[in-house]
């Protein structure tokens, strides 16, 4: 400790308040759209429906965690089949991994559901108190009977879209029309009410009240996203060799050696997370490109061309100071790094795809039963036991009939039945206990280990499925 | 005092301070998450006043809400009860010989019973109940039984048990002791015909002489073609299934000595229920009959 003079600094700091100014131009637009369709999925997704036979739901997305069935349209996934969930987890990493080295934090700007949450409550805000100059006034007057009565519109409107979002989201577990019908008479289950509370009020805290400070200082993907950014990645850049020196343009004496910029501010005013991106790229930005669509808006006033503020590659800001032509677009996204991710995210994507189409409706796990390892029976023959689960994924009830193939000898019984045929109801995984004998002296009675097969059919259209497992004999 | 060449424009400001040329950054925490933090202090408090929290000598304190993980697993074993009060009251009223034709006394049935059986049966008969071989705790995954294989036979057994001097129902086999009965010889003799019937290597000269020592002094329990009897206990000695073995020496111990295994009575000790649900469980196994 060499330093004593300075004071000592605060540990503790206050959000500095952001009051976002209304923008408007194409990556302005763009947001608009993408807000509304991730929205409108998010919103209206559970109210799909798919007929999928009387004993199964009619919910094209259901995650049905009592019956442990996830539906989405044509595809519904069994616990077993739980890789599926894993493979497209991986394949939205690999994604973000994708875009993040091409485009920067595109996820964060466009697309993340805190970004589109508060870009929708600021929204609200705006139209309740007005655009930025009022609401810094409003932030900055007594709590008059007006400031209430505008506080208290945004906060009630703020509430119902947080109570909607919460909503939305209990409606993907069960079945939405019945649910709604329940919520609305308050007959549905506390759990039901409780994650709405739980999911509103964060919806309503982030989106009103956190919103950068959830990506600065709780989110850890723009700490990883670090990582996968390069030289070649276009983010949101300001132009400083075309800016600076920064001033306003007086008609003056050294008005033509001051740059483009007019160091309006307009690009600080938009931003959502307030921060000046004539700074250089920056923890907080979230490259959202709002500041890009205020810049060319004031460009076009000017009569400066537009692009002073931009998606741009760091070397690309090298080149162009030096006064050469920047690389094109496709240079910088094709790349090894691109499209090794993007051969990765194929890779899973079609390595999914064939597990989708190869899996049978029928299907069947052998456990073999090796306590003990086989019984004695009176006339010397010897028995193992295995327990099979038979799953029918057809929506009525299958004949499963139930043969092993590998020793002729063998024989199967099934228990507490004289048929070898067992009916599985719709949709449903059936434990079955299912006895393999072999004859007193033969070759699967007196070796060790004898390989065979079980194979079950469906009697009604010849599906078959099988598994490979071992007969134990007495090894004398 | 801390330089700034090693800053870069834009970097925040330092704390000042600097240790051997390096100085730290000042990015202050935000003062929210100071608040979170007392937060957390305010609802631990509240959490160990209304939930069971400080240790004492003897017990924590109670807390307010009065939660104990005891009294929920009670409440739960109660709530089970409850649910299962229903079945039970059809299980003990059931035909025994009609609930495997019945779904839901079947399925009951088998559940509970593989419960039960696991935590009363287990230590003798094992886990994967195939008994103890050679040991004399029956194996009740084959096909072969002393006192008979049905849910009645199976019923009547765990009710009353085997050899037990305490319930007057319970079985007895009573074998006597040949060693004090017959000669060193003779019993040589009555071993190897019983390996000759039992389709074991054998001594065909001692088998032949041993034919008539059996037809005295066994036939009258094993039979006469030593396929036993269920209703005195006498092991079938023709069949593939030993409960104490089948090889000579074993034989001519349990000739010259007898064996006396027991089975406790289960009437008292558990319901009628459980017991129905495991002789229906024991019944299932593969042997029932």
């Amino acid at each position: 400790m060499s330093d004593t003079q300075t004071p000592e600094p605060k540990l503790y700091a206050a959000r500095e308040p952001v009051f976002p100014r209304r923008v408007s131009g194409k990556f302005r637009t763009l947001k608009w759209w993408i807000m509304a369709i991730t929205l409108g999925i998010y919103y209206l997704t559970p109210w799909i429906r798919w007929d999928r036979g009387p004993s199964l739901p009619d919910q094209a997305v259901l995650v049905d965690m009592a019956n442990r069935r996830f539906f989405m349209f044509w595809i519904e996934i069994w616990p077993h089949e739980f890789y599926f969930i894993a493979g497209l987890l991986i394949m939205a990493g690999l994604g973000l991994f994708l875009f993040t080295s091409a485009l920067g934090r595109v996820w964060c700007g466009y697309a993340c559901p805190q970004t589109v949450w508060t870009d929708l409550f600021i929204l609200v805000e705006r139209w309740v108190e007005g655009d930025r100059n009022k609401r810094v006034k409003l932030w900055n007057a007594k709590w008059d009977a007006r400031k209430i009565r505008l506080r208290m519109t945004k906060w009630i409107l703020w509430f119902l879209i947080a109570i909607a979002t919460g909503g939305a989201w209990v409606f993907y577990f069960t079945d939405a029309p019945t649910l709604l019908v329940d919520l609305v008479t308050f007959s549905a289950h506390p759990i039901a009410y409780t994650t709405i509370g739980i999911m509103a009020l964060f919806t309503f805290v982030f989106g009103g009240f956190m919103r950068e400070q959830v990506c600065i200082y709780m989110c850890p993907w723009p700490r990883i996203q670090a990582a996968m950014m390069d030289e070649d990645t276009l983010v949101v850049g300001y132009r400083s060799w075309r800016g600076e020196p920064r001033g306003k343009h007086r008609k003056g004496a050294n008005a033509d050696q001051l740059g483009d910029c007019i160091d309006c501010m307009a690009c600080v005013n938009v931003c959502p997370v307030g921060i000046d991106i004539r700074e250089g790229q920056q923890l907080a930005c979230i490259t959202c490109a709002l500041c890009i669509d205020a810049c060319d808006d004031v460009m076009d006033k000017i009569g400066k061309p537009r692009g002073l503020i931009d998606y741009m590659a760091f070397t690309d800001e090298q080149r162009e100071r030096e006064g050469n032509t920047p690389k094109s677009v496709w240079k910088h996204v094709f790349r090894p790094r691109t499209i090794l991710y993007t051969a990765l995210w194929s890779l899973v994507g079609v390595i999914l795809l064939v597990a989708l189409f190869i899996r049978s409706d029928i299907d069947m796990t052998v456990s073999p039963v090796r306590n003990p390892v086989y019984v004695t029976m009176s006339d010397g023959t010897i028995r193992n036991a295995y327990d099979l689960r038979l799953r029918n994924k057809h929506g009525e009830e299958r004949p499963f009939h139930i043969t092993v193939k590998g020793d002729p000898t063998l024989r199967v019984q099934l228990e507490g039945s004289i048929y070898e045929v067992v009916n599985v109801p719709a949709d449903t995984m059936k434990i079955q206990r299912v006895y393999v004998m072999a004859p007193p002296g033969s070759d699967a009675a007196k070796s060790e280990r004898t390989e065979f097969r079980f194979w079950i059919e469906d009697t009604s259209n010849g599906d078959r499925a099988s598994t490979d497992t071992v007969f134990n004999g007495t090894g004398k | 005092m801390s330089t700034d060449k090693n800053k870069n424009p834009g970097d925040p400001e330092t704390t000042g301070h600097s240790w051997d040329g390096i100085e730290e950054f000042n990015n202050p925490l935000p003062r929210w998450w100071l608040w979170t933090f007392y937060l957390t202090i305010i609802w631990g408090i509240g959490y160990s006043i209304a939930y069971p929290a400080w240790p004492l000598l003897k017990e924590a304190t109670p807390g307010l809400l009065g939660f104990s993980t005891r009294a929920n697993v009670a409440a739960d074993i109660q709530r089970f009860d409850d649910m299962n009060a229903p079945v039970e009251a059809k299980l003990i009223v059931a035909e025994l010989t009609e609930i495997p034709s019945n779904p839901e006394l079947m399925n009951y049935s088998v559940n509970a019973g593989k419960a039960v059986f696991q935590t009363w049966c287990a230590q003798c008969h094992g886990s994967g109940a195939a008994g103890v071989q050679g040991a004399g705790y029956p194996n009740l995954l084959d096909d072969d039984w002393l006192w008979g294989g049905t849910i009645e036979d199976i019923h009547l057994t765990v009710s009353h048990g085997i050899r037990n001097e305490q319930d007057p129902d319970a079985r007895y086999s009573e074998m006597p002791k040949f060693g004090e009965i017959l000669e060193a010889e003779e019993i040589d003799q009555v071993v190897h015909y019983v390996r000759q019937i039992s389709n074991q290597e054998a001594d065909a000269t001692l088998a032949a002489a041993g034919e008539t020592v059996f037809l005295d002094n066994c036939a009258s329990c094993h039979m006469e073609d030593g396929t036993g009897d269920r209703y005195q206990g006498a092991p079938n000695l023709t069949d593939a299934v030993w409960l104490y073995g089948g090889e000579v020496d074993t034989l001519t111990e349990t000739v010259t000595n007898s064996r006396y295994g027991v089975m406790p009575n289960w009437t008292g000790r558990l319901s009628e229920a459980d017991i129905r649900a495991v002789s229906t469980y024991v019944h299932s196994l593969g042997g029932g009959e």
